[in-house]
């Protein structure tokens, strides 16, 4: 099948379903298009880092410690001579990377979560919510703080900080689609053809809740992204040297705010670039894959 | 010796100390400052953090002090001690107690109490910890034959045996509290000091009201003080510039001080001074291959000291390429002859074809991993983390650090869970037996975390601080020094400190010195407004 119909006297094109969907998102969605166009830049550049950087993100040069943005470092350096630009591309790898394993593995759990509380209901799914409440009611960065101060710092350790406030999060949201849906035909086919429990959820019911959970996804990328700035400011995510947007924050750009601005505008400004694309992105989504706001 | 060092450090004491002879004292207000680490517990003997030495000062007395009008921080006088004297062998040291001291809790302080104390110090129960009593091993032992009198036996003379009476860290506890529990003094605050605590809100501050049975009369002067705990440096100078605090003790960088000279202008005094700190870095003996000498040797031979001095003292509180001792004191090592020790030359290429060298002949292959544990607090940590991950880079060792919470930093390395941390050694006088008893052995130390046993060096320790000879002395230290940073490597040498404090103009009465420990029992500080 081909979308998209060649216009009279041009060349017919055919297009692939994804291109065609892409594309028709662009057109009704170029707000979001945009974010996920800066999305895509950005993960380039993180993928292409090494090719991309003028110095290496780890090594100081001493001579030329706190040098103003110029030809020879475009978004100057840092206190230990560290090439400021260098430092932010390489620190897009551990923003995209933290972000994207917490925000999937949690909006994955969660999602599971949610459907398994939904199609068993009863006490299970009383269970299941009450702790999800429980959860719920610690703000997002008290609960990451608490697994951080529990189990000590480093990448591993903020990715499950950053996924655990996230799971009762998206396991509220999917449950209530996956209600709609645990008395539908097809989930009492599969149990009249007796499906297990697991291949029911899996199968039948965790697909059909795929839009919430892609939405949820997408917008678990920009708050992880943020979180794991903020842990990282706290001095609780990653550790020197590795380069980090929210670790480039803290220390000798607070130290220097004054008179190095540079130390904290341009990861600051690669932050909110960050996190503001994933939520233009996440709200064009939800627009897109809501049949609810989708226009007649 | 102490005479020496007096002037050696008053000349070296750069600040501009606030004017003190010419101003009559105020009586009344509250004390503000801010603490960057709060106390891991409770017991001075125990801890070796100035966040236990700033918030818990003032509620305990010492046997002796340091004069806390003296800017050198130097002179001793007594404290719960009215007098003392000395044998003719110089091997028995007799203390009159002052009369009519109470603990907060209404009993009376007797000499009794000053041996239970130094007894918890020198010898210490089994299962209780003391910092500290690696640097008596010349005591012998303490008794006290009345009330009033506490006597110090020593095995042999020792340089130090005052100054080692004048510890910061040697809080007189009660001895009946001891008998009852020897560890009492870890969850609980009973002392004869000038404060008597209020409250402790862990994470937020400690609380201290003037105690109206001080045993020197018309003494404290403030009314109370809170030590109010602030982690992050930017909050702290935050404070002190919207006057929400007056001053925080240990030190501040100096973008801080720039920071806080250009916001307040003549609302701020700094004072400044050489300080008798460094950070070590302990390489744990217990960890492959940390275990090989040849390793250690080229993790020192990688890192470019004078580089380092030069670089990092532009942005944290290090300066000076050092030895065991603070350079240009009695018994610092010449530059020329520092040059001599690993890790010091000045050629530093081929310092590190030398280590990589090393490495190859240990079996440490290029890229091998490990992780340097290190202390949450910015100034000078980090900084000094940073610029040694680089410099073992340069050697083909691939480095990552760990940040550890201060308050749980101790607990970290006292276990011994690490592979190399950044430690430190910091001495309230410049005086080796204080620099150097950490160094001994485990078991002799409680504060080696490095965990070797070398009973050379432990002989080398007992002989500087044996001789009566100056020479004798100087050429053990440097004997100590060579076996310990050179051919033996244990511990690691980084920079020696600088210290600032910037203070708010109405804090009057407090000297800097060369230590953050000492000056801090507050009752000679008062507040002009």
């Amino acid at each position: 099948m081909t979308t998209g119909g060649p216009a009279v006297g041009s060349v017919a094109v055919a297009r692939t379903p994804g291109a065609g969907a892409v594309l028709g998102f662009a057109r009704r969605h170029p707000v979001g298009a945009a974010g996920a166009a800066v999305i895509a830049a950005m993960a380039l550049v993180a993928v292409l880092a090494p090719l991309l950087v003028p110095y290496d993100p780890l090594a100081p040069d001493y001579g030329a410690m706190l040098a103003r943005p110029g030809p020879a470092h475009w978004l100057g350096t840092d206190a230990f001579g560290r090439d400021v630009l260098s430092r932010i591309v390489w620190g897009a790898r551990t923003a995209l990377s933290v972000g994207f394993a917490a925000a999937l593995v949690g909006a994955t759990l969660g999602a599971i979560v949610g459907v398994a509380g939904a199609y068993f209901g009863g006490l299970v799914d009383l269970l299941v919510e009450r702790v999800v409440d429980i959860l719920l009611s610690f703000p997002l960065i008290i609960l990451a703080l608490a697994v951080v101060a529990s189990l000590g710092n480093g990448v591993g350790t903020v990715i499950l900080a950053i996924t655990v406030p996230m799971v009762p999060r998206c396991a509220r949201v999917i449950r209530s689609s996956a209600l709609a849906i645990r008395r539908a035909p097809y989930v009492d086919a599969a149990r009249a053809a007796g499906y297990g429990h697991a291949r029911i959820i899996l199968r039948h019911m965790l697909p059909n809740v795929m839009a919430p959970y892609l939405i949820m996804v997408t917008a678990f990328m920009g708050q992880a992204i943020l979180l794991e700035a903020s842990l990282s400011f706290l001095g609780l995510g990653v550790a020197e040297p590795t380069p980090a947007w929210g670790l480039m924050l803290k220390g000798a750009a607070v130290d220097f705010a004054e008179t190095a601005p540079w130390l904290a505008l341009f990861p600051g400004l690669a932050i909110s670039l960050a996190v503001l694309a994933f939520n233009l992105f996440g709200d064009s989504l939800r627009d897109a894959l809501d049949p609810k706001l989708r226009t007649p | 010796m102490r005479r020496i060092a007096a002037a050696l450090l008053g000349l070296l004491v750069l600040g501009l100390a606030p004017a003190r002879a010419d101003e009559e004292p105020r009586r009344g207000g509250e004390l503000i400052f801010v603490v960057p680490s709060e106390p891991p517990s409770y017991d001075a003997h125990r801890e070796e953090t100035f966040g236990l030495i700033h918030p818990l000062a003032p509620f305990y007395s010492l046997l002796l002090r340091i004069d806390p009008t003296d800017p050198n921080g130097s002179r001793i006088v007594g404290d719960v001690a009215e007098s003392w004297t000395e044998s003719r062998d110089h091997l028995t040291y007799t203390f009159k107690i002052r009369r009519g001291l109470t603990f907060h809790d209404g009993q009376p302080l007797t000499a009794r109490d000053v041996k239970a104390s130094y007894d918890h110090i020198i010898f210490p129960a089994a299962g209780v910890a003391s910092s500290r009593k690696g640097a008596y091993v010349a005591f012998e032992s303490v008794t006290a034959p009345d009330d009033r009198t506490a006597v110090f036996r020593l095995r042999w003379p020792a340089a130090a045996a005052l100054a080692l009476l004048a510890s910061p860290w040697n809080f007189i506890y009660s001895a009946d509290r001891l008998r009852q529990d020897p560890r009492w003094y870890e969850t609980h605050i009973d002392g004869t000091g000038p404060f008597v605590f209020v409250e402790h809100v862990r994470g937020s501050h400690i609380l201290g009201k003037r105690n109206p049975r001080y045993g020197r009369p018309g003494l404290p002067y403030l009314d109370g003080f809170r030590a109010t705990f602030v982690k992050s440096d930017s909050a702290q100078i935050a404070a002190i510039r919207g006057g929400r605090a007056m001053v925080q003790f240990r030190g501040v960088s100096p973008a801080e001080r720039e920071q806080l000279q250009k916001a307040l202008g003549g609302e701020v005094r700094i004072q400044e001074s050489p300080w008798d700190c460094a950070n070590w870095i302990a390489m744990n003996h217990d960890r492959k291959p940390f275990d090989d000498r040849r390793v250690r040797r080229a993790l020192t031979l990688a890192i470019d000291r004078y580089e380092m001095a030069s670089a990092l003292s532009k942005i944290t509180i290090v300066r000076d390429v050092a030895g065991v001792q603070v350079p240009g004191t009695e018994y610092a090592t010449p530059p020329a002859e520092l040059e001599t020790l690993a890790g010091y030359g000045r050629d530093i290429a081929r310092s590190r074809a030398e280590a990589r060298r090393l490495l190859r002949e240990a079996g440490v292959t290029e890229g091998f991993r490990f992780t340097l544990k290190n202390r949450g607090i910015a100034h000078p940590y980090e900084p000094v983390g940073v610029y040694l991950i680089d410099q073992w880079r340069r050697v083909g060792l691939d480095v990552s650090q760990e940040i550890i919470e201060p308050a749980a930093y101790f607990s970290t390395i006292r276990a011994g869970d690490f592979e190399v941390a950044v430690d430190f050694q910091c001495g309230y006088l410049v005086e080796p037996d204080l620099d150097l008893y950490k160094f001994q052995s485990t078991g002799v130390s409680d504060a080696n975390y490095a965990r070797y046993r070398d009973p050379v060096l432990d002989d080398l320790y007992r002989q500087q601080s044996r001789a009566t000879d100056k020479a004798a002395r100087g050429r053990a230290v440097r004997a100590f020094e060579r076996r310990l940073v050179d051919e033996e490597a244990h511990y690691l040498m980084t920079l020696q400190w600088h210290r600032i404090i910037a203070q708010r103009r109405q804090l009057r009465g407090w000297y800097i010195t060369p230590s953050h420990y000492v000056n801090q029992q507050l009752d000679t500080v008062w507040l002009s407004e």
